[in-house]
């Protein structure tokens, strides 16, 4: 009887959980939404995304160049990391030996486990100065703090984050493919290119789509070498101002300004959009490549 | 056919170097770390809480930092696996048979695994503001358990599906109730890989800044309460390297590799937890 009972009691207390965890991004989205909502009501949304005039002194809320600078820093940074892992990926899956692999699996960990703001402090000591050497050949002032600072700190970071998800999906692809092709007189690289890549395509797009929406939120590591100035930027020589640094610079002053809270508010809640949009479709695609074999 | 070999060894040669580049990539991190942190790091750093004038170069060290983060993980960690353990052994035994639901939480999980940690902080702190609480080592416990539930979830559940059905059946036919299976055989069998997720999460709070930015605040003490604000080693770091005094930049990147050394020390302990101690596993 008392064992029914405890039985039981467990049972709740798991049910509870679950129901707390999966109405968890609900709860976050809702939550941003109604603080976000006392400045959309006063302002269209078209306003607020599409001018860039920032004085939230005088109620003027234009999130452009931060929605501009977030998009530059984004894109770049995937164009960087996104042929590497590839490249890696195949290189772990179809060509390296069994050592290769005991190297490889420690060091993606390790790099999958270090926290943003060591990134950062790398991006400050190594990256800045580079740039700020290399970019007065590219017709800069060459303060090093630019977008591009921020996208190849981005781009290192997300590598082992896109490199795990390619891994899988080159994993998941039956052998019996490979073999046939090789079999049939095809080298190693033109069953990769006309099999292997072809077969993984819906893969490698939501990988890419995944570390797009991981790159879009990062903070403190792409906050720290950005350089943070409010314009929209003209090249990747250019300060950025993404949109995480905007709710991380501002925290501490945004309950003095009247409306100024409700704008921090509204950019998370642009971020949760964006994040949940791209891993929306993301995970989608990877589970209906799951089923697909 | 010549065209072809060529194109083969390019192509070769382009795939080992970019998997050398993400090595070169790590160690180039982890030894500039090194490089710049060595040199000012000091017993004095670590034994020591702020002094006056410390962030003018001045004496004193970061024990409120590192202590405060550890309180922090800790407790965040403990409150993720009071409500991540009991999930994750839902998903495995309970709904065994139901694929499909537990597929739709794999799912949901994975999406609030994505959402940034800054929109963590965000909602931590809106919530704190709607509560009435000040920022507090309690406000950041609870914000950094909300964001590592969805990982540590994940992580266990990879470890609990790898158990066969047999076992589960096995013990249900010894006449016992599957919230006995869950914590008596799945716990033993599975004990490392979910010592080697819970070690995971806490790596993941101990590094995570931008979640306790709002909520836990900065403090020069050593937190006594709950209610207390705290000060986290991200922060330390982040704040210390913001000043334009050197021995406080250096600070920063002693601090860093502190850090640096902390995670270090989790990933592998994991990785060597997860090799050895199979000692209550059941093979098959």
């Amino acid at each position: 009887m008392f064992r029914r009972l405890k039985d039981k009691l467990t049972k709740g207390w798991m049910i509870f959980c679950l129901v707390v965890v999966i109405l968890l991004p609900l709860f976050i989205g809702v939550g941003l939404m109604v603080k976000s909502s006392l400045l959309l009501e006063k302002h269209s949304v078209w306003n607020l995304l599409f001018t860039s005039s920032w004085q939230p002194l005088e109620g003027k809320f234009g999130f452009l160049p931060f929605i501009l600078s977030s998009l530059w820093i984004t894109i770049i940074a995937i164009l960087i990391s996104g042929p590497v892992c590839l490249l890696s990926a195949i290189y772990l899956t179809q060509y390296a030996k069994s050592f290769v692999l005991k190297i490889m699996h420690p060091v993606i960990d390790i790099l999958a486990g270090i926290p943003s703001v060591i990134f950062g402090v790398w991006g400050l000591l190594v990256v800045v100065p580079v740039i700020a050497r290399i970019s007065p050949f590219f017709g800069s002032a060459g303060s090093g703090y630019t977008i591009i600072s921020g996208a190849l700190v981005l781009s290192i970071m997300i590598i082992p984050f896109i490199l795990n998800i390619l891994i899988e999906v080159f994993r998941a692809i039956p052998e019996e493919l490979t073999e046939s092709s090789l079999s049939l007189g095809a080298t190693r690289w033109e069953t990769v290119k006309y099999v292997l890549v072809r077969k993984a395509f819906p893969g490698i797009i939501s990988a890419l789509g995944l570390g797009i929406s991981r790159a879009f939120g990062e903070t403190i590591a792409v906050l720290m070498v950005v350089g943070n100035v409010i314009t929209i930027p003209h090249g990747i020589f250019d300060p950025g101002y993404p949109l995480p640094a905007l709710i991380a610079n501002n925290y501490g002053e945004m309950l003095s300004i009247p409306m100024y809270d409700s704008a921090l508010m509204l950019s998370a809640f642009i971020l949760f959009i964006v994040v949940l949009v791209f891993n929306l479709f993301s995970r989608f695609a990877i589970a209906r490549l799951e089923r697909f074999y | 056919m010549k065209f072809k070999k060529t194109e083969e060894t390019f192509f070769r040669w382009l795939m080992i170097l970019s998997t050398s580049v993400i090595v070169a990539g790590l160690l180039l991190i982890i030894s500039s770390i090194i490089y710049k942190g060595l040199p000012a790091l000091s017993w004095e750093m670590l034994s020591q809480t702020p002094k006056g004038g410390f962030y003018f170069g001045k004496e004193g060290g970061i024990l409120n930092a590192i202590i405060g983060s550890l309180y922090l993980s800790v407790g965040a960690t403990f409150l993720a696996l009071l409500i991540g353990l009991p999930v994750a052994l839902y998903m495995n035994i309970f709904l065994k048979k139901h694929n499909r639901i537990v597929n739709i939480i794999r799912f949901f999980l994975d999406l609030s695994w994505g959402i940034p940690s800054i929109v963590y902080g965000a909602f931590g702190f809106t919530m704190m503001i709607y509560f009435g609480l000040q920022s507090s080592l309690l406000a950041g416990m609870i914000t950094v358990s909300l964001f590592i539930i969805p990982i540590m979830i994940r992580a266990m559940d990879e470890v609990l599906k790898t158990v066969p059905i047999g076992l589960m059946e096995a013990s249900f036919s010894l006449g016992s109730t599957k919230s006995e299976t869950a914590f008596k055989v799945f716990l033993k069998q599975c004990f490392t890989g979910l010592v080697t997720a819970i070690l995971l999460s806490f790596g993941r709070a101990i590094g995570d800044a931008a979640s306790v930015l709002f909520t836990t605040g900065y403090t020069d003490n050593i937190p006594q309460s709950l209610g207390e604000p705290t000060a986290t080693l991200p922060l330390a770091i982040f704040f210390q390297l913001s000043s334009p005094i050197p021995e406080v930049k250096a600070r920063a990147y002693a601090s860093a590799l502190v850090l640096t050394v902390i995670i270090l020390i989790i990933s592998i302990s994991a990785r060597l937890l997860s090799k050895r101690y199979n000692k209550h596993k059941i093979k098959f």
